[in-house]
């Protein structure tokens, strides 16, 4: 059985985050970051309700209780750096920006989603957002992810590549395969390990020999840290010192982001690997927004009622978001032939 | 008793090499494992060591010599005690071999003199009049085709295994890494599911990979990426994002390589929407579609050949030699028959076309140059004329090319049809070693005149 406490904020590993100067957050950037993973639960609980009611179908990997992980990196991030990560991928849009409104409609297939509704959950795309999936086979956006970064080199255009996947795809021989080429060629790839402590039903334990994912570049002289992925700020700093190390050509950077996801694995799964204990505990402790929301109170950043409207304001572009997307028709028929080539 | 030195074969598919240089002399001792000459081939320059020792007794090919056969004699060694006078005296047996299994294989030795189309095709551009034809091996043909595109777009690099330092596992990139340099030939590590999927991100991040697999054997660790996120991509992201990009390599059966190394995936690329996919046969074919797929918006797979990269044909000396993609060409124009082929198959094809027409049937022989999109139409057009078809292929029967093919004709053009399709296809077991049992499992050009004289009620 997993650990009771699963999110440990305490490690005897080298890589151990160490505690340095106390990281400079102002007011605008924690009520920023409160928002931003508020509109993500918000969203993803919408998600899960229209899925209910037979609105979304297929697979459908909610992000609940990882917020902090996208948010705190894309703080880090720059104006132009990608985007990739697997399929539980609805925060990761968001974040980049995408519109909750193309989000939610291709998760209802529907002609005004992102892919024109031939997508859905796990495959969505901005090309203009830096955002590259949205990847359905567990490891495969990782070879992609670094090959994005290539291109970054290639061009010389100063950017890096945020590649996410889970604890599950670290045991895929394709990240290993990644690894090697992006430290051999210097790739500027950050390599964001959401360690939710389950792939599926599986817990980390029973199917890692080496727990510390952080340290799975170790072979390949890859740096990793392990990062507290429920503190936004955590995250944030530790993204930040990995991006600045892969901008200096220093090559790839791991960070394992010790996070947990309060749903099952998908829409389908009853999550009887684990006590009801168990959840309840990091929700109670460890949640992320919760955090946010101490630090913003103690800090006098803002009062209850400051944050209420917050909250009153994301349910309403997620109401909006819904509306849209149950609104949005459904694909024309021609659309069955299109988009399967470029035509020349 | 003297012994022998005979050319080696250095490679499965080696028939001739260039004697480059001597390393000993006449009068010399040598003794085992010493190098003695160095040998050129189209491929390589390769060391060749002495197996036995003994004393240099007589050179019987000077350097420079070029086409040296595999197996011929090239010096004498005389073993301890004997003198030149031993020279004229018949040579021993056994030879010394200087190389591992020089014998040439039965599937070479059955190898047709190349045959070249005199047809043209409509969908190809035209040939100005008085046009240098250039004498161009596959090989180099498609060299040059990544040459002339990576001088034209700086988002086209090359990437694989053996590419740039080595100059490519069969000499393909020859002469890339001098004139573009490591950035854009970039030798991978042994990591085909890596560097595909990494070629792919390449791809969305705006270069244009072309992805060199060793041979498509090695391609099917890759295989979720091209498939599943090379093909896809653009579907699923509503048109947003595709991979334009390049998987290139040599297909199908080598020689002597046995069943791992020998494999024909023409159909199973075939079968993917999201892909085309393009098997040339000649020279000018190779040069002009892989420019093409270079350029195309698409994810394309350019299955080669091994046995043909040797192979020389004329590629016209053009600016700019480029041919449109899914357009079939007739071969040879024929009356009787159709025979569809692709690839190295066309050649035996044209081979079976000659030895049907001294028996008084004509062939039409369509080389398919494109498998998807399929130029359904040509060959349509073609069995209204003929009202007979063979479709023939390296690979296995089932769920094959030729099927596809079959399939279609009969929905088509079922009224026209005098005789069923018949079809010509790889045995159905993986390819063995043992020469005998390779030759048995190949189909060549005696299997093509069986099926065309079936599908026109002749006797064999």
């Amino acid at each position: 059985m997993a650990a009771k406490k699963p999110v440990k904020r305490t490690t005897t590993t080298a890589a151990a985050p160490k505690k340095g100067p106390a990281a400079k957050v102002t007011k605008n950037d924690l009520m920023a970051y409160y928002r931003d993973m508020l509109l993500i639960r918000r969203f993803e609980e919408k998600a899960g309700q229209l899925y209910g009611m037979g609105l979304i179908a297929g697979f459908c990997h909610l992000y609940i209780g990882q917020e902090a992980v996208v948010v705190g990196v894309q703080a880090a991030l720059e104006e132009g750096d990608q985007v990739i990560t697997g399929y539980r991928d609805h925060g990761h849009m968001l974040v980049t920006g995408m519109d909750p409104n193309g989000v939610m409609a291709e998760l209802t297939g529907r002609e005004d989603g992102y892919s024109k509704g031939k997508g859905g959950s796990m495959h969505m795309f901005s090309r203009e957002k830096q955002f590259f999936g949205g990847h359905g086979i567990v490891g495969a956006q990782v070879p992609i992810g670094t090959g994005l970064a290539f291109a970054d080199v290639y061009k010389n255009n100063g950017k890096v590549c945020a590649t996410y996947f889970g604890d599950g795809a670290a045991n895929q021989g394709q990240v290993y395969e990644s690894f090697n080429m992006a430290k051999l060629w210097s790739l500027p790839v950050i390599y964001i390990i959401e360690n939710n402590q389950y792939a599926m039903g599986t817990s980390v334990k029973r199917a890692s020999s080496e727990t510390m994912l952080h340290r799975r570049g170790a072979s390949f002289g890859i740096p990793g840290e392990e990062v507290d992925g429920m503190d936004v700020i955590a995250v944030r700093e530790a993204a930040a010192k990995a991006r600045k190390h892969c901008a200096d050509g220093k090559g790839p950077f791991i960070l394992e982001m010790k996070t947990y996801r309060y749903r099952g694995h998908s829409m389908s799964d009853p999550a009887k690997y684990r006590t009801r204990e168990e959840v309840d505990d990091i929700r109670s402790h460890h949640d992320p927004i919760e955090g946010a929301k101490e630090k913003i109170l103690k800090a006098k950043y803002a009062t209850e009622d400051d944050l209420k409207k917050i909250d009153k304001e994301v349910k309403a572009i997620v109401a909006a978001s819904a509306e849209f997307a149950k609104e949005s028709p459904e694909p024309h028929p021609d659309e069955l032939w299109t988009d399967v080539l470029v035509e020349s | 008793m003297p012994i022998e030195v005979l050319m080696p074969a250095l490679s499965p598919t080696m028939e001739e090499g260039n004697l480059a240089k001597w390393l000993v002399k006449e009068g010399d001792t040598v003794s085992s494992g010493d190098v003695i000459a160095e040998i050129e081939t189209d491929k390589a320059t390769m060391e060749v060591e002495a197996v036995e020792e003994g004393k240099v007794g007589k050179l019987l090919v000077a350097e420079g010599t070029e086409g040296v056969k595999v197996n011929q004699p090239i010096a004498i060694l005389l073993e301890d005690g004997e003198d030149d006078s031993a020279l004229d005296a018949p040579a021993s047996a056994p030879k010394q071999e200087t190389a591992p299994a020089a014998e040439p294989t039965p599937a070479i030795d059955e190898r047709p003199a190349m045959m070249v189309s005199n047809v043209s095709s409509a969908s190809d551009p035209e040939i100005p009049d008085g046009t240098d034809m250039v004498p161009t091996t596959v090989r180099d043909a498609l060299r040059d085709a990544m040459a002339e595109e990576m001088r034209r777009d700086e988002t086209v690099f090359v990437m694989g295994e053996e590419v740039a330092e080595y100059q490519g596992a069969y000499k393909v990139t020859r002469n890339l890494l001098q004139e573009f340099g490591s950035k854009r030939v970039v030798d991978t590590p042994i990591t085909e599911h890596g560097f595909a999927g990494l070629g792919v991100g390449a791809a969305f991040g705006g270069l244009k990979p072309i992805v060199e697999f060793m041979t498509f054997n090695f391609a099917m660790q890759a295989i979720d990426q091209i498939i599943n996120s090379a093909a896809k991509t653009l579907y699923m992201s509503g048109g947003q994002m595709g991979s334009p990009m390049v998987f290139r390599g040599p297909n199908g059966a080598a020689s002597r390589v046995a069943a791992q190394h020998s494999q024909d995936y023409s159909s199973w690329y075939a079968h993917v929407p999201g892909l085309k996919v393009i098997a040339p046969y000649d020279s000018a074919d190779a040069k002009g579609l892989l420019k093409a797929a270079i350029r195309d918006p698409n994810p394309v797979i350019f299955l080669e050949h091994e046995l043909m990269y040797g192979e020389t044909f004329d590629v016209p000396d053009v600016e700019d030699w480029i041919l449109p993609i899914g357009k079939a060409k007739i071969r040879r124009e024929g009356s009787d028959v159709t025979i569809v082929a692709h690839s190295r198959m066309v050649g035996f094809a044209l081979q079976a076309a000659e030895t049907l027409a001294s028996e008084g049937i004509e062939a039409e022989v369509i080389d398919l140059r494109t498998l998807r999109p399929l130029d359904t139409d040509t060959v349509i057009e073609s069995v209204k004329k003929t009202n007979r078809i063979v479709c023939a292929e390296e690979g296995w029967g089932q769920h094959g090319v030729g099927a596809e093919i079959a399939a279609r004709v009969v929905a088509e053009a079922f009224d026209y049809l005098d005789a069923p399709p018949v079809r010509v296809f790889q045995k159905d077991v993986p390819l063995p070693y043992a020469g005998i049992l390779e030759k048995l499992s190949l189909p060549g050009p005696d299997d093509v005149v069986r099926a065309a004289k079936e599908v026109c009620y002749v006797n064999s």
